[in-house]
């Protein structure tokens, strides 16, 4: 890089600007990239966080796909789950999104349901949080900090949801929400009452539901035939996520727009470095007639490209981090590897393709042309 | 080593037909003489340097550097690159310095093409740039240099790896009578203590009382028919 590395000492005003335009190309592929995560963490942490690898649906019609809105089981459903080969846990878990009052205190909270004695809420492992929660007993509620703090209750309150009225038990510390609303736990019992929906509903003395059953399997579980036979549609956790309408909506335009901006900082730098490229004509059929190689002169431009992306990457994406750290908590940010260095490295790599392509031009250039010039 | 072009032809496409810019040009330059290719434009003088330079094929013929074939109408682009990185060196028309570099790296560069450290001609580097005036510029760009020391600094750099051929394209060409005839003399002076063979092609032969032999080109051949264009001893 004998030559390159002059360059961009020489032409410094060119690569700044350069480097400035991939500096903030960074930024917003970064900081986006956190925002999408931060969001899907605000819809989707109360499903992913849960101490489950596998969700079971049952939806109205065989083909929907799985959603949480729509998702219905029965008793006899979580039955027939537990007692599949290679299931070591089937938990109903009901789901509802519902309006919660302290005295003088409105928020919209997602009411989990669990049985009594389930392992799903935090906590109830022996590692929980404030060694109070991990069961949920009836007539008594476990509230996660965010909605602790959006109802103003501490344990002993009284906490209505959906028309009943429960004792706050406890309040963990892990932050979960769901829908962008936050989780407060029940039993199954009581969420029959807030959340339970069509003929089930409690007071009808019927059998209770749930919204979804959450698996722990082991690689001997057949769930594809253990859908087949109960009527269920079967998912990773993870894939779950995709079960909650709001994820699925912000995930994909997020995503579609960090897609573009990674394709949009490929053409940018290879169209700087056509131009560039162009502009040097004359300085590479010299460093040809010369005797330098085609190899080496494309060598030294593509180390060109790295320093300037590397470089504007770098410095884009410890701006970001910054940028996450001082934010308030209200913006949902999370800066992870997944969320920097990932897409850091996607935009050196894109942005070494559209290098790649532009200092092709490289090779067609005449060193004839010394000649010529003047 | 000699420098020996051989029954060199020339033939461009030129729409429907073509057109001979060399025409069975037989040429020998000695080491350490200087040959002057004198000739009107259009005459072929660019088009044989550029032959001798393996920028451009021969269609027919070969050029040879002492024992060596070097260049044929099957030569490759890395081979011929290769031999001009290691055997030629090349003073364009316009000093052609890169604009990033200083007078030094201009020299230092051809280390970095031969996958050398910079550092091992440094010291060689401002022994020519003393030879040809400019070691007091060293560590200027071209910017900041006169025409007549950009020139120099290219001759120079056309030396620096110890080159057996040495090909200079009107180097007098934006240059004044007297930095004309002072450059002259400088190459030949230059190729003389380090045994190049040097072709020099030029407009002006008012510049060239230094050069030990001349030969002119006239319709893309050598006016004199003889193989070998006879030379004067130095």
């Amino acid at each position: 890089m004998f030559v390159a590395l002059r360059d961009l000492q020489h032409a410094r005003g060119r690569f700044v600007l350069m480097s400035v335009v991939i500096v903030l190309i960074t930024f917003l592929v970064t900081f986006l990239a956190s925002l999408t995560a931060g969001l899907a963490r605000e819809s989707t942490s109360a499903v992913t966080d849960l101490p489950a690898d596998h969700i079971a649906f049952s939806m109205p019609a065989e083909d929907d796909a799985p959603e949480f809105t729509a998702s219905r089981v029965e008793a006899d459903q979580w039955d027939a789950w537990a007692d599949v080969e290679g299931v070591e846990s089937a938990d109903p878990l009901g789901v509802a999104t519902t309006r919660a009052e302290t005295d003088g205190t409105t928020a919209s909270v997602t009411a989990l349901g669990v049985d009594e004695g389930t392992n799903l809420v935090p906590g109830s492992d022996g590692e929980g949080d404030d060694g109070e929660a991990g069961d949920v007993e009836p007539g008594t509620v476990v509230l996660t900090p965010e909605a602790a703090g959006a109802l103003d209750a501490q344990t002993g309150d009284i906490v209505t949801l959906g028309g009943t009225a429960l004792t706050v038990a406890a309040t963990v510390e892990a932050d979960q929400s769901f829908s962008h609303t936050p989780v407060v736990w029940t039993s199954l019992d009581d969420w029959q009452d807030i959340g339970a929906r069509g003929s089930a509903t409690a007071g009808g003395g019927a059998d209770p539901v749930a919204t979804v059953v959450a698996l722990t399997t082991t690689d001997d579980a057949d769930l594809a035939a253990a859908d087949d036979a109960l009527g269920t549609t079967t998912v990773t956790t993870s894939d779950a996520r995709s079960a909650v309408s709001s994820f699925a909506g912000e995930n994909t335009s997020l995503t579609t727009m960090q897609a573009f901006l990674l394709v949009i900082s490929a053409l940018v730098v290879g169209a700087f470095f056509t131009v560039w490229t162009i502009s040097r004509s004359g300085d590479i059929a010299v460093l040809k007639a010369l005797g330098g190689s085609t190899g080496y002169l494309l060598r030294d431009a593509l180390g060109q490209a790295a320093v300037l992306l590397v470089g504007g990457v770098a410095v884009g994406t410890g701006l970001s981090v910054a940028a996450a750290t001082l934010l308030p908590d209200a913006v949902p940010v999370v800066v992870t590897t997944a969320t920097t260095l990932v897409p850091a490295a996607g935009l050196i790599l894109l942005g070494l393709v559209g290098a790649g392509v532009s200092v092709a031009r490289i090779t067609r250039i005449d060193p004839h042309a010394a000649l010529a010039a003047r | 080593m000699d420098l020996h072009l051989e029954h060199i032809t020339l033939v461009y496409p030129d729409g429907d037909s073509t057109l001979t810019a060399v025409d069975d040009v037989d040429l020998t330059v000695p080491a350490g003489t200087t040959t002057a290719l004198l000739g009107p434009s259009g005459a072929g003088k660019s088009s044989l340097l550029a032959v001798a330079a393996g920028l451009t094929q021969p269609s027919r013929g070969t050029v040879t550097i002492g024992a060596d074939v070097v260049f044929t109408p099957d030569t490759s682009v890395a081979d011929s690159t290769r031999v001009r990185l290691e055997r030629i060196g090349m003073v364009f028309q316009s000093p052609q310095l890169l604009g990033s570099l200083t007078a030094l790296e201009q020299l230092e560069l051809h280390a970095h093409l031969r996958g050398k450290r910079p550092a091992s001609v440094r010291e060689r580097g401002m022994e020519l740039l003393d030879a040809v005036g400019v070691a007091d510029h060293a560590h200027k760009r071209p910017a900041q240099l006169s025409g007549g020391q950009r020139q120099r600094v290219a001759i120079a750099r056309a030396l620096v790896g110890r080159p057996e051929v040495l090909l200079v394209d009107e180097p007098t060409s934006a240059l004044d009578h007297e930095r004309g005839t002072q450059v002259v003399e400088l190459i030949t002076g230059l190729a003389r203590e380090m045994a190049a063979a040097t072709l020099l092609v030029s407009h002006d032969a008012s510049t060239l009382a230094t050069v030990d032999a001349t030969v002119r080109m006239l319709d893309a051949r050598l006016e004199e028919s003889a193989p070998l264009a006879a030379v004067r001893p130095a």
